[in-house]
């Protein structure tokens, strides 16, 4: 087999080696269950909560408001669940969000509607960002959260977040955050940014997958999402998944030490790439190219359609994704894609490179070299380029 | 590849039959640019026998496979016959599509219909209409068909 160039680490990452060495002991040595009063058990209870303190310190809040759940979903249900819980206790039943956030915030989203909350769904425009004023604006007496994603999963633009975290505290709304692909990769600080409840995932950023964490700011009520024990202070029941927690907490150490190092390397590689697949003939970059997380790219093909596009690509060993239909699963392109205004047609032709620490410049030029190759073959089989040359369809970027 | 068969991949990577024919006796397209596919086929006739068929496609893999097949399938054929060619037949020769994909098949099926009867049309052949349904809007069938 070729060499594999994995681009994909928007969907999952390698585990690093120090993740993989902190967890190897959880699973042979230390197995107690952390609720247990033996030292077996306390060991475990130990590896826990200094895992909790470090995940804690590299966010900037206390071990205390680190809860642990299994992954980014997870976490996401319950800030929102238990800020519109509190919200409805008080008749406050509007929630603000954009209109690209992960389904795990979008479909929670359309199931509160159904429960009688009033959702309003900001723009995000062509660039993908919000503005602090479009959430001011919209913000309402009866508002209870303000639900915003730090970085697109897609087009990884970054949002305004502490802008929108001062606007949120000085008119005191609960402000959550989907930060599962900032996390670990730009600077996030809960403290600084005003953010009341966030969301991450171990294996966006080289641990473990099946784990993640929330944050909710002390004094903010928890409901409890899995009843039946008293683990994470009784809001969330379950025997910790130790190898798991301590997995997470090494990765996101690490990451967080390197963050400006690796920011500075991926952002050289990021711009490098987009430059060569730009000359690509009427190919687009989707998202704002400098409000965007280092190692995202995600472009537009005219003529071709995107999982063709990214199974030619995968035989020449190049891992990437698209938000065509056909790797949707579903028969609309993606939501956010559509969201920055592209037409279907266009949508269907994206291609999504999100790169890591371990791609290379060599990586890079492989990929230029490559992906136009596999655009020109399909697009020469392609009836709507045909029309698109001929003029009878007209050319839409 | 788990996510097709072998035989799937094979005609979307080395697909057979790609091209046009300028001087087609009949020309067939169907699909839509919005819902990601578009099939386009070329027929050659010469006494009732298809002798020459080429495709263009816009869209995913299994769309381009399907292509592929059902231009083997149909090539050198009688016309008849080719008029016989299910999306059934054409999945089964690929070793079968993932269930969300089987509306590529029907997509080949259709434009090889709509090929045949482009020809008739052009050159003023009667035939049963009952074999060719009125054109409806194919976006609408393509959505009904995965719901």
């Amino acid at each position: 087999m070729t060499k594999v160039i994995y681009a994909d680490n928007a969907a999952t990452t390698a585990m690093s080696d120090k993740a993989i060495e902190a967890m190897t002991p959880y699973f042979k040595e230390v197995y107690g269950n952390p609720s247990s009063l033996h030292t077996v058990g306390q060991v475990a209870k130990e590896a826990l909560e200094s895992a909790r303190g470090k995940v804690a310190k590299c966010l900037n809040c206390e071990p205390s408001e680190i809860y642990f759940t299994s992954g980014g979903s997870e976490s996401d249900n319950q800030c929102i669940r238990s800020a519109a819980l509190q919200g409805a206790r008080k008749g406050k039943k509007h929630i603000i969000t954009t209109a690209f956030e992960h389904h795990a915030v979008l479909h929670t989203l359309k199931k509160l509607e159904k429960e009688g909350f009033e959702v309003t769904y900001l723009d995000v425009h062509s660039n993908g960002l919000v503005t602090a004023e479009e959430v001011k604006a919209a913000i309402r007496g009866d508002t209870a959260l303000v639900t915003v994603m730090f970085a697109n999963n897609e087009v990884g633009t970054i949002q305004p977040i502490a802008e929108i975290g001062k606007v949120c505290r000085e008119t005191g709304v609960i402000f959550h955050t989907d930060a599962v692909q900032a996390a670990g990769h730009i600077p996030v600080d809960v403290k600084a940014m005003n953010i009341d409840m966030l969301s991450i995932s171990a294996h966006k950023f080289h641990g473990p997958k099946g784990v993640g964490a929330l944050y909710c700011r002390r004094g903010l009520p928890l409901f409890t999402f899995i009843e039946g024990g008293a683990q994470e202070r009784g809001k969330r029941a379950g025997t910790e998944n130790i190898a798991g927690i301590v997995g997470m907490s090494a990765a996101l150490e690490e990451a967080c030490s390197k963050l400006k190092e690796n920011g500075e390397y991926l952002t050289r590689l990021r711009e490098k790439l987009i430059d060569g697949l730009l000359k690509i003939p009427h190919s687009k970059l989707n998202g704002d190219r400098s409000r965007r997380l280092p190692g995202n790219v995600n472009m537009c093909f005219e003529g071709v359609e995107g999982e063709s596009l990214l199974l030619l690509l995968d035989a020449k060993g190049i891992c990437a994704s698209s938000g065509s239909a056909c790797t949707s699963g579903s028969l609309d392109p993606s939501h956010v894609l559509l969201a920055l205004g592209l037409p279907h047609e266009v949508a269907h032709g994206s291609l999504r490179l999100s790169l890591s620490e371990a791609n290379t410049e060599e990586d890079i030029d492989y990929i230029v070299e490559e992906v136009p190759k596999v655009i020109e073959y399909l697009r020469n089989m392609s009836p709507v380029w045909e029309e698109l040359e001929k003029g009878i369809r007209k050319h839409l970027i | 590849m788990a996510l097709y068969s072998e035989k799937v991949m094979d005609h979307f990577t080395n697909p057979r039959n790609v091209g046009k024919i300028d001087d087609a006796d009949g020309i067939g397209e169907v699909g839509n640019a919005k819902c990601g596919d578009i099939m386009k086929i070329y027929l050659k006739i010469e006494n009732d026998i298809i002798v020459d068929v080429k495709f263009n496609t816009f869209g995913c893999g299994s769309a381009i496979a399907s292509s592929s097949m059902a231009t083997e399938l149909i090539k050198g054929q009688p016309l008849s016959k080719a008029l016989e060619l299910t999306n059934k037949a054409v999945a089964e020769a690929l070793d079968g599509l993932p269930a969300h994909k089987m509306h590529c098949s029907v997509l080949a099926e259709e434009a090889i219909r709509a090929a045949i009867k482009d020809y008739y049309d052009r050159h003023g052949i009667e035939y049963d209409k009952t074999l060719f349904p009125d054109p409806h809007d194919e976006e609408e069938e393509h959505r009904g068909e995965e719901n």
